[in-house]
């Protein structure tokens, strides 16, 4: 049981209408992944949480959006793909028409043998009711070269702002259209490359 | 970093000044301030002096190594931040906890949230003059920190959840001195309201100061006390189930008013409820064994997992990548200082400069955690 193997069973192609997406989209057993603790059920609500609402709304986001990529759908986790020129349509939708309106985190993963280089979107949702607690984790992929450039998206979460700046300085990666993008953590003489890539190794090892 | 208005034709009547980061009153943190007279027309938080590299450090270290300097950040609320972890990790590990490592989980998360709000609100009453709530504060957190300190065998830094389970079981009888510590603190935080809280000169210094509304509370994608004062009632315990909080009675504390009179309020309310899920973590909890067999260094299948939790300062998670090998590829921390940023510099904004430090503590703002 692979929890997460979502390149093998997860993954949809961009143009495979919305019905026929929804049987291959569940990985194998997600069920298991999100059903937390293995204590006898006592109350229903511990019972493993219901798939639909993702399924359902991951082939809304893939029926409305042909380039976007479903990598994987769980019970309370979806992770979209989409191309970085067309993110900012996509996360408009999310906010406004799927009321995904408050913005967890932002993070950036270095994946050096494929040249890429990832941004991902963890976005909540605090005021829709129902939907408290599912993720959408809205991700881009920008090739691995001297000024990796990616639009910001601040102006749809404004919490955005620190969490692009912190990617942006141990990335490296650009966000174009951000107010503000300067270092945020590192010492101020930081004369190295972007900490977080992986080809740079912590002194001492 | 220079800026344009350090330049402008107001130069000599706007002034830029450093509010830490050796000011007692900022922490390891410094806000750049830019005042006309005592009013604060911008303001700049500078994180980052405490920044020791955790992400990285975790890309070098295997997941049982992890665990006890992640909770290096957040020294105050140690279980809150090894919580989400180890919940990521048995989700990746698609392992089942036993449940009585479970309760013993939320038994430390909670000693820990009170742990921490007794901290967050000692110090808030340090610098608005009350020095009374520091001593008590302080006090009466020790109980907390003797309870966790039987359980786990540390002080502070209990590294007890651990991927897997908990480190170890707690002692026997250790109920008897958890339920007389819980009966007293329910009479003391009564003690608390009637002192602090109906307190007119602590009301004069906190009431309206500092609104956050609902609306901008959303959009600058707050958490914890911050979010739930502004009238959110979101507690990803609540919204979205894990470990085994389903089955106790509790509420969430919200209010609307969204000032630091409210925040405050909140973070009381939430150590009463945590008292009612100790009180009822304690009687029901199961035998049987607390932690799985995983061995010094676990296998952990290739994948990608968002996990969170709700610590007590706000919504606390991880997203790690595994790619099979016995060290995380990536691991992001998402902590909830770190997601209070944007509300600092929209708070202060406006504000008397007397004003800064209800304000500032009263976000519950961390900056070793924020910086992490």
């Amino acid at each position: 049981m692979q929890p997460t193997d979502s390149d093998k069973n997860g993954s949809t192609n961009a143009g495979q209408k919305p019905g026929l997406a929804k049987a291959p989209l569940l990985t194998p057993a997600p069920s298991v992944i999100e059903a937390g603790p293995s204590v006898p059920t006592r109350r229903p609500s511990l019972a493993p949480p219901d798939a639909s609402r993702t399924l359902d709304m991951a082939d809304e986001i893939a029926g409305r959006f042909p380039s976007a990529k479903i990598d994987y759908v769980r019970p309370r986790r979806i992770k979209v793909t989409v191309p970085a020129d067309k993110i900012k349509v996509v996360a408009l939708y999310i906010r406004d028409a799927l009321g995904f309106d408050h913005l967890n985190v932002v993070g950036g993963t270095d994946y050096m043998q494929q040249g890429e280089f990832e941004v991902i979107y963890f976005v909540g949702s605090v005021s829709t009711p129902g939907q408290q607690d599912l993720v959408i984790q809205l991700a881009e992929r920008v090739k691995r070269d001297d000024s990796p450039k990616v639009p910001s998206l601040t102006e749809v979460w404004g919490g955005a702002e620190y969490h692009e700046r912190e990617t942006f300085e141990m990335l490296g990666i650009v966000f174009e259209g951000h107010p503000d993008l300067r270092r945020l953590l590192l010492p101020e003489d930081w004369n190295d490359i972007p900490p977080l890539r992986k080809d740079y190794i912590s002194p001492g090892r | 970093m220079s800026t344009a208005f350090e330049y402008s034709p107001d130069a000599d009547r706007i002034m830029s000044v450093s509010l830490g980061p050796q000011h007692p009153g900022a922490g390891h943190f410094r806000i750049r301030l830019w005042l006309d007279g005592d009013i604060v027309v911008r303001a700049d938080p500078d994180p980052g002096y405490v920044h020791r590299g955790e992400e990285k450090m975790s890309e070098y270290r295997n997941y049982i190594q992890n665990v006890p300097h992640l909770e290096r950040p957040v020294i105050l609320d140690s279980s809150g931040i090894l919580f989400a972890y180890s919940l990521a990790v048995d989700q990746l590990m698609n392992s089942k906890i036993p449940p009585r490592a479970e309760y013993l989980r939320v038994i430390m998360a909670e000693l820990n949230r009170i742990i921490s709000h007794e901290y967050y609100l000692g110090i808030l009453g340090l610098f608005v003059g009350q020095t009374t709530m520091i001593t008590w504060m302080m006090g009466d957190r020790d109980l907390f920190i003797d309870l966790g300190a039987r359980i786990a065998g540390a002080r502070v830094t209990f590294a007890y959840i651990i991927p897997g389970g908990v480190r170890n079981d707690m002692p026997k009888g250790l109920e008897v001195q958890a339920f007389e510590t819980l009966d007293w603190f329910d009479k003391r935080m009564d003690e608390y309201e009637k002192m602090f809280f109906r307190n007119p000169l602590w009301e004069e210094r906190s009431r309206g100061v500092g609104v956050l509304t609902r609306e901008d509370a959303i959009r600058l994608g707050t958490t914890g006390t911050v979010l739930r004062a502004s009238g959110v009632a979101h507690d990803i315990r609540k919204a979205e189930p894990y470990s085994v909080y389903p089955e106790f009675d509790f509420a969430v504390a919200s209010l609307k008013e969204g000032d630091t009179w409210s925040r405050a309020y909140v973070a009381l309310e939430e150590m009463r409820e945590s008292v009612k899920i100790l009180r009822q973590a304690f009687k029901n909890i199961p035998p049987g064994p607390v932690r799985l067999k995983l061995g010094p260094q676990p296998r952990v299948p290739a994948g990608e997992v968002y996990a969170r939790t709700e610590a007590a300062h706000g919504e606390m998670s991880y997203f790690i990548v595994s790619d099979g090998s016995p060290k995380p590829y990536r691991l992001k921390l998402g902590v909830p200082s770190f997601k209070n940023l944007p509300a600092i510099r929209h708070l202060l904004k406006g504000l008397h400069i007397a004003d800064i430090p209800p304000v500032y503590w009263g976000l519950n703002y961390w900056p070793v955690e924020a910086d992490h």
